[in-house]
């Protein structure tokens, strides 16, 4: 057990160490900063000094090192852009796609996964067709396009919800949430389908083909040949061992979220992380794509090791040494 | 006479589809005593795994029960409402299936698994079920029922697994049980010994047992009465022993034929000639060892399998030698150790041939799917440049395909349009066409139906007189090795234990695994000799025991086994590793 | 038989032709892509040419509302172009840039992943240790990482002259660890069968076998990929071009339609991005329904 965590933790370790030399790859190989704080003009002796007293003569491991030094701290410098601290501009960014990523969830596993259950169980009825069908609309519609659509519908034809925006939120001095008011509560609502729809198209998806193949399996033959209930051999036993893999690509799946968090917040205007994500890309704002990179990894490690934690409080193969291991 | 449990009529299963309908079970019928053992066998594709299906009512889509009726009890049951059927599977028919790796739900507890039966079927408290599901572990020879009662499956061998599956489904006491294929998927001793325990719950709980088998060895131990399958029709039914001491019906004539019995053959002693092939102190090793940073955190040891363990011997040009021994004994590494697949990590190979080929055991694994039979068997010879133009390769290829006893036709057919024993003739074609000197067969009749199992053996006799080639075979099966070899050795987990001539290795062996594994050997004559079956299980690779490692299943096992392994010592009779044998000489 | 015949009496065949579901994907699939094709032969305007784009013409609802042209079946866009022109070019752009990526994918993915199963260890564990990482990001944000740093490192005039190739370079970096991941698993298992062994036994050579007779059989898992990573290639392209990263507007593709629509959206013109967004969902569901259907018709275990 301790070994398999820290195998895990070591392999976050290098995630995050290749994550980290892309980024400072990034501040190494493009745009001047000394260009970028002085302007074109300044002499080469300003140059010089300033070169020395941001340590860039110093050797490269040196500087990566100070690099990841600073980024542990949450220390990134200046955006290019607006020229705010970075970490200010993450820290306020941050509530608005955690919100977000959050709602969208669980809106996918609420409604994935039962989803996923009623078409493998029955696989022949019109009604699990239909929604299989519509499934796989809900994966070829591009996030945008959905994001597009529902806005042409509940926002500019029906004018039913916002378009645009958080809403009000109400700021708990850390944290600023939409989900205290009618209107952040309200602007969340179109976001959060969009961005979960694929998701939730994708887990549906992912539990039936589980669900069938464990079906076709020896030991669900051989349940049924006890006289087992049907309804103990769905869910006591084949939805069980449907759900190991499952557990495994839906957590990976989640952290997707984050990604398309990008496309949403462009679409809807969502004052969040993804929107500061792309308007870094559009203006080649590497001090902030720097930070991007790096937080939205350390999420990714996290979940990657939360959902390795649960695959392995659910597999006992795992967890117990086998007849092999046990001799 | 009792009333049957069992009364199967005129039952005919189908397989409809767009190219037609099939018909796997056609007009069968036969009916089944309280306490009654009934041996269905028959060969791939005889229909009869879908009888056993059809009457515990588990036959799927697209197949269908088309006509016929089931009665249990003097009740019909093939009619019934899935709901009601399920009252009676587990409760009053109960069922065994032939993979016990994968017949347990691998997430659940084996007492969990053995609780949720017994309760679904008898009113009993969470407590009585647990007494009864510890009763059933001890009864089915688990030992240490009560600790193994939290389990997981993974957690048990094979065998063990078994005997859980079988405590699973005489969880409710059911008045008949539906056993397909128990015992193909286990070694021979253990084989013996689930054999041995069905005999024994007949006969003290009174269930009626219809075991399906391709095994007539296994219904020659333990069944009273016999039908036989062909094709989905059953062409002879009879009290076993006079079906297979006297089958009436030319297909089960033929059957009983084709099964290989132990030293049915002349010898002819050949000349020793030349080696062709020779071993000296092998050894082969895996490494399973779990990752470096879990052997330092947690303490995980290296696992090391010498599947190989300093093994010697020697083959002479024209002659068979035969390699036997349970699953995991390491004669399959020696097969791809001559063959060059391995490299030998201590000791060595020498050849003295220039080159050699192998056949394998599976028929629809040996072939590559994408290629037409012709350019399976011309490959050696484009590869060695052993012909030079397309016209005399073609010509070559056609008068090797008639040499195995296929046509030049087959030549541009592919794999998937053969049968497993012809996909095994082009195998033993493409061998050929290398221009071998030593063929290497690595349990190449496992695979096949016992009728197309005899026409392989005879073609490879065939062709080794006309061709003076020399095989190294492989088998478990003793009764094949002891019709084609010339020379045999015996392997326990990674050693030789025993070598010699085969007549008197299978008639006068010394080492007492031999022994052990003949005794093993289902008794086709029938003579009716109550034989206890072999001890205990293969130990496993991982953890093979000090000193001799057949030690804890020995009957003659006394200190010095425990502490030293056995040299193999040579005389003019063979070789044998065994300190007990050692004294006798 | 002719292979004409075989492929008639064929599972495949069967099952596409008992699929009403897929037959209609296949013949939209088509039809999508033959006028994507021959955008040249069939637009009724070149709407890369600004000698035909008037801006008098901009903004002219779709032919059949009030206000609408014969001319402009779907209506214009805000500098007058024609849209059914448009879409017809922007779908040839995005299928060019979605095939190419593909291609590259493929060819790393399958490459990559044959040697990493076939050969093992170390070179096993290195291709499979930068998968891994890789795979800790979703395919869009490395996609959009590596067009952010073309941006970053080449000079802002250059930028609308490479668009597409670093486009093929981000799509493609960014998809080829899952055919990789496949192939390898696949050639793993073939490794171990009889028929390689036989081959080695022969003397065969590992190039040659892995040529001859690993890779014939991993292809159809990677044939079921194919289909569906086009399909999500073509949403990666178009998602790109939507938020301003990918195709430059010189040379609009689907996405980068949808994009200069979506600012019309709550002003009325919804022509803009309602067309465009629908042939490119259409596209995409026809490819998807299409590598549903092939992955049902290739797994031995749904027969």
């Amino acid at each position: 057990m301790i070994a398999f965590v820290l195998r895990r933790l070591l392999q976050s370790v290098l995630v995050l160490g290749v994550v980290a030399l892309v980024a400072f790859g990034l501040f190494q190989f493009i745009g001047d900063p000394v260009n970028n704080m002085l302007g074109q003009d300044a002499s080469v002796a300003e140059r010089a000094r300033l070169r020395a007293s941001l340590g860039l003569d110093d050797p490269v491991v040196l500087q990566f090192l100070r690099f990841i030094g600073h980024a542990v701290q949450g220390e990134f410098g200046m955006s290019l852009r607006n020229a705010r601290p970075v970490s200010v501009l993450i820290a306020e960014r941050l509530p608005a796609t955690v919100e977000l990523a959050f709602s969208a969830a669980f809106v996918a596993l609420a409604l994935g996964i039962p989803l996923g259950i009623f078409t493998a169980l029955r696989r022949r009825s019109p009604v699990a067709q239909g929604v299989l069908a519509l499934s796989l609309l809900g994966v070829s519609l591009p996030t945008f396009v959905t994001g597009i659509l529902l806005v042409m519908v509940f926002g500019v034809y029906w004018d039913l919800l916002p378009t645009f925006g958080r809403g009000d939120v109400v700021d708990l001095g850390f944290w600023q949430t939409g989900f205290l008011t009618l209107s952040g509560l309200q602007s969340l609502v179109l976001p959060a389908f969009t961005l979960g729809l694929f998701q939730l198209a994708l887990i549906m998806r992912l539990v039936r083909a589980e669900m069938l193949d464990v079906l076709r399996a020896d030991f669900i033959r051989f349940a049924r040949a006890r006289g087992l209930p049907e309804r103990k051999i769905n869910y006591g036993h084949a939805l069980r061992n449907a759900l190991v893999p499952v557990v495994t690509i839906t957590g990976l799946q989640l952290g997707t979220l984050i990604a398309f968090a990008v496309i949403t917040e462009t679409v809807f205007q969502w004052p969040g992380l993804g929107l500061l994500f792309i308007q870094a890309v559009q203006f080649a704002d590497v001090p902030v794509m720097a930070a991007y990179l790096l937080l939205v990894a350390l999420m990714f490690v996290g979940l990657n090791l939360a959902v390795d934690l649960l695959y392995y409080a659910i597999d006992p193969r795992l967890r117990v040494g086998g007849f092999r291991g046990r001799a | 006479m009792t009333e049957p449990v069992l009364f199967v009529r005129n039952l005919r299963v189908e397989f409809t589809s767009r190219r037609g309908t099939l018909v796997a079970v056609d007009d069968v019928s036969f009916d089944l005593a309280p306490g009654e053992l009934l041996g269905v066998v028959g060969e791939s594709g005889a229909g009869k795994t879908m009888t056993g299906a059809a009457v515990l009512g588990l036959v799927e889509p697209p197949g269908r029960i088309a006509g016929g009726e089931v009665l249990l009890s003097g009740r019909r049951i093939d009619n019934l409402p899935p709901a009601e059927l399920r009252r009676i599977r587990g409760r009053e028919i109960g069922a065994i299936f032939q993979d016990p790796l994968t017949s347990l739900d691998p997430l659940q507890r084996i007492g969990d698994q053995l609780v949720e039966t017994i309760r679904t079927h008898m009113p009993l408290s969470a407590a009585h079920a647990k007494q009864r599901a510890l009763d059933l572990l001890r009864e089915v020879g688990i030992p240490g029922a009560a600790e193994r009662f939290g389990n997981y499956p993974h957690q048990f061998s094979g065998g063990m697994r078994q005997r859980v599956v079988i405590a699973l489904a005489l969880a409710a006491e059911p008045r008949v049980i539906i056993a397909d294929e128990p015992t193909t998927a286990l070694d021979v001793s253990v084989q013996a010994q689930i054999i041995a325990l069905l005999r024994r719950l007949a006969r003290d709980h009174g269930t009626a047992i219809v075991l399906v088998t391709h095994d007539i060895g296994v219904i020659a131990e333990i069944a009273d009465r016999m039908v036989v399958m062909r094709a989905g029709r059953i062409v002879e039914t009879g009290v076993t022993r006079d079906v297979i001491h006297a089958p009436t019906h030319p297909y089960t004539q033929a059957l009983m034929a084709a099964i290989p019995v132990m030293g049915r053959r002349d010898v002819a002693v050949k000349p020793q000639a030349e080696t062709l092939l020779e071993f000296r102190g092998v050894q082969k090793s895996f490494d399973l060892s779990p990752p470096l940073l879990e052997r330092l955190f947690a303490g995980a040891s290296r696992r090391i399998v010498r599947a190989v363990d300093r093994v010697s011997f020697h083959i002479g040009r024209g002659e068979t030698y035969g390699l036997v021994g349970e699953s995991g004994c390491g004669k399959s590494t020696v097969a791809r150790l001559v063959a060059g697949l391995y490299r030998p990590e201590r000791g060595e190979v020498r050849y003295a041939g220039r080159r050699l080929q192998m056949i394998f055991q599976d028929p629809y694994a040996s072939l590559d799917p994408r290629w037409c039979a012709g350019d399976i068997i011309a490959e050696p010879i484009r590869f060695h440049g052993l012909l030079s133009g397309e016209a005399a390769i073609s010509r070559r290829v056609d008068e090797l395909l008639g040499q195995v006893g296929l046509s030049p036709a087959d030549a541009a057919k592919y794999p998937h349009e053969f049968s497993g024993g012809q996909r095994q003739r082009i195998s033993i074609a493409r061998a050929l066409a290398g221009e071998p000197d030593l063929l290497v067969c690595d349990e190449p009749t496992s695979a096949l139906d016992v009728s197309v199992q005899a026409q392989v053996i005879e073609l490879m006799r065939e062709l080794q007189q006309r061709l003076g080639l020399t095989y190294l075979f492989i088998s478990h099966n003793l009764a094949v090795v002891s019709n084609i070899a010339d020379r045999v050795g015996v392997m326990y987990l990674g050693r030789l234990v025993e070598e010699g001539p085969v007549e008197r290795v299978f008639t006068a062996p010394r080492h007492p695994y031999t022994r052990m594994l003949l005794a093993a050997v289902p008794d086709l004559a029938m003579l009716g000799i109550e034989r206890p079956p072999p001890a205990g299980e293969i130990a496993d690779p991982l953890a093979v025991p000090p000193g001799c490692a057949f030690h804890p299943r020995c009957p003659l096992a006394f200190d010095r086994c425990r502490a030293e392994t056995p040299a193999l010592r040579a005389d003019a009779a063979g070789a044998v590793a065994c300190h007990a044998a050692d004294m006798d000489l | 038989m002719s292979a004409w015949t075989g492929w008639r009496d064929s599972d495949l065949w069967h099952g596409f032709v008992g699929s009403r579901l897929t037959v209609v994907a296949a013949v939209v699939a088509a039809v999508l892509i033959l006028g994507a094709l021959f955008a040249g032969l069939i637009a009724p305007q070149n709407p890369f040419d600004p000698l035909s784009v008037n801006l008098i013409d901009a903004l002219t609802p779709p032919a059949w509302q009030a206000g609408g042209e014969g001319r402009f079946l779907l209506g214009t866009d805000d500098q007058g172009r024609d849209l059914f022109s448009a879409i017809l070019y922007g779908s040839r752009l995005s299928l060019l840039v979605g095939v190419a990526s593909l291609v590259l994918a493929l060819v790393l993915g399958v490459g990559l992943g044959l040697l990493a199963g076939y050969v093992g260890g170390v070179v096993d564990a290195a291709i499979m240790r930068v998968a891994e990482v890789q795979l800790t990001f979703p395919a869009i944000l490395i996609a959009l990482l590596i067009s952010g740093v073309a941006r970053a490192v080449l000079p802002a005039e250059e930028h609308g002259r490479i668009a597409i190739p670093v486009l093929v370079l981000s799509i493609g970096l960014s998809t080829w660890v899952q055919f990789a991941r496949t192939v390898r698993g696949s050639a793993m298992v073939e490794r171990g069968k009889e028929y390689v062994q036989a081959a080695r036994v022969t003397g065969l050579g590992p190039g040659r076998i892995m040529l001859r007779h690993v890779l014939p059989n991993v292809l159809n898992p990677v044939l079921v990929i194919a289909t569906i990573s086009l399909g999500n290639a073509i949403l990666t392209e178009a998602t790109l071009s939507f938020l301003g990263v990918g195709a430059p507007p010189t040379e609009p593709s689907l996405g980068t339609l949808i994009n200069k629509g979506s600012a019309y959206l709550l002003s009325g013109e919804w022509w803009i991005v309602l067309f465009p967004a629908l042939v490119l969902s259409l596209l995409v569901l026809a490819v998807n329904l299409l590598g549903d259907w092939l992955r049902d018709a290739l797994n031995p275990r749904l027969r």
